[in-house]
């Protein structure tokens, strides 16, 4: 679904991600880890498409990213949810609207009351927030609702950058519950975050593998975790 | 293009969701609006100015095309051989359509109002006339002033018509000047809502980047920016309008004797003609807020 091909980024000088090849299959369930600053968060963006890689083929669903237009990019964030780091959401829309977003964007609006946004909101434990406005949300409570607004479109594929980042521990594997269920929905699910107990914690759940950014080079971690 | 269309035809649909997606800017938006309006009304009275100019360079223009005069002021005896060789000399004047001696009724109708009706025209020495019709290309008034005092020397031509050519000529260029300003005026209202729509676009760019994260096209976003706009435009240029129609209606009139002053006013079907000023300010709007959406977000990565 997304391959990366010997791919390179470089910010300005310096080369962040050398040589680094990665091929999320259908299903599959990664965890990408490496110390702050090792280029996780770049890595997610070349698989969504927010950055091209400067050497390297990158392909999305098939298709070269350098010959996609921005509007192909767009479209194939249809079928890519995306949890960012820091959410962020529209501040003046409640988080109903919110979450339905990525439907409102691609045509197909929905009303607040719908039964499938309510259901989603259910599960994600928001129901009782769904009026409420993102800059009345707690940090858990973004998390979730960046979560539901990222698979409210049935996506193929979910990325998530450290998405207990703020959270505590609870919440925390509720959140990772809540992918392992997707995953076994089929989504693919490729989580960064450099939270070794959250890794650990899933081994118990699904089949992870997890790799690991070491020398701009991606790496197989195993068993040593 | 495929985008613009699509944008015509959200704008038409209205799209209550796709409108909300972009929050709503209060000062900039009532300074839009207001702008817009005030361009309207300004565009009403270039209008006003561009037609009541037309109207009076054509009118003028229509007296001038009519007709000079040469007058004959001769010894009783000698009127009528100075009036033939008057004529002949005006039949071979390249530039003059036709030479006319006029009657001795058509003289008398024309001195009536100033000596009543019963003035003996015959027995009064009283200059013949010849009225002289041009051509559209003119003949040269010095040469026939010399060749009339050369041939005919009871002649005076009587130029009359030539003096209204510089005030055609002004009125035209006021014509000119009115439709300028028209222009003008759109280029400003084009120029104002890029500055405003390059403005909201920056002070949204998070809105942008959180649309474009959940998949929305650069079109999608665009519309959005877009539709507001225009409608910005229209409504504000729709009040300006009525107000400037109103103001050109409220002008007093002169009545028959309508001087430029007075005649700066609409005719007829002209009434029609400022319907037009919000359309095109909004079609102005629609234009340059698609240009201004479609630069900003090229440039996003």
């Amino acid at each position: 679904m997304i391959e990366l091909d010997n791919v390179a980024y470089s910010y300005g000088g310096g080369e962040l991600l050398s040589e680094l090849s990665l091929q999320l299959a259908p299903g599959s369930f990664h965890f990408l880890t490496g110390p702050s600053g090792t280029g996780k968060t770049t890595l997610l963006k070349l698989c969504y498409g927010a950055l091209r890689p400067t050497a390297g083929q990158a392909r999305l669903f098939g298709t070269d990213v350098r010959e996609m237009d921005r509007d192909a990019v767009a479209m194939s964030r249809r079928r890519i949810g995306v949890v960012h780091q820091d959410c962020q959401f529209l501040d003046h829309l409640s988080l109903a609207e919110n979450v339905a977003l990525p439907l409102t964007v691609a045509g197909e609006p929905i009303s607040p009351q719908d039964q499938n946004l309510r259901e989603l909101l259910g599960w994600v434990g928001l129901t009782s927030r769904a009026n409420a406005l993102p800059p009345e949300l707690s940090g858990g409570e973004r998390q979730r609702a960046a979560l539901a607004r990222a698979v409210i479109s049935s996506p193929e594929v979910v990325l998530a950058d450290e998405p207990t980042g703020n959270v505590d521990w609870e919440m925390s594997q509720r959140l990772l519950r809540l992918l392992v269920e997707l995953n076994r929905m089929g989504v693919t699910v490729l989580i960064a975050t450099h939270d070794l107990q959250l890794i650990r914690a899933a081994k118990s759940q699904v089949q992870a593998r997890v790799l690991r950014i070491v020398n701009r080079k991606l790496q197989s971690a195993g068993v040593d975790l | 293009m495929k985008v613009s269309l699509d944008t015509l035809r959200a704008l038409g649909r209205g799209d209550k969701a796709g409108d909300r997606v972009v929050p709503p800017t209060g000062f900039t938006a009532r300074l839009t609006v207001f702008v817009a309006a005030a361009m309207a009304f300004l565009a009403v009275f270039a209008l006003a100015l561009s037609l009541a100019a037309g109207r009076l360079a054509t009118s003028w223009g229509e007296e001038l095309a009519r007709a000079s005069t040469v007058r004959i002021s001769a010894p009783s005896g000698q009127v009528a051989t100075q009036t033939e060789a008057a004529l002949r000399l005006l039949q071979q004047t390249p530039g003059v359509a036709s030479a006319r001696a006029l009657s001795e009724a058509e003289q008398q109708a024309l001195l009536e109002p100033w000596f009543g009706p019963d003035l003996p025209v015959t027995e009064l020495p009283v200059p013949q006339l010849i009225e002289v019709t041009e051509t559209p290309e003119g003949y040269d008034a010095a040469g026939l002033r010399l060749r009339l005092q050369a041939e005919v020397p009871g002649a005076v031509l009587d130029d009359h018509a030539r003096w209204r050519k510089p005030l055609v000529a002004a009125a035209a260029r006021l014509k000119l000047l009115g439709w300028l300003s028209g222009l003008l005026i759109a280029a400003a209202v084009g120029a104002m809502v890029t500055l405003a729509a390059n403005a909201a676009l920056a002070a949204n760019a998070q809105v942008i980047a959180v649309l474009r994260l959940v998949g929305a096209t650069d079109a999608y976003i665009a519309r959005a920016f877009v539709r507001r706009f225009t409608l910005r435009a229209l409504s504000g240029a729709a009040v300006g309008t009525v107000l400037g129609v109103a103001a050109v209606a409220l002008l007093p009139s002169g009545g028959e004797t309508a001087g430029f002053l007075t005649g700066l006013s609409f005719r007829g079907w002209h009434w029609a003609l400022p319907v037009l000023v919000p359309v095109l300010s909004a079609a102005v709007a629609f234009a340059s807020t698609a240009v201004a959406a479609r630069r900003v977000l090229g440039g996003l990565s």
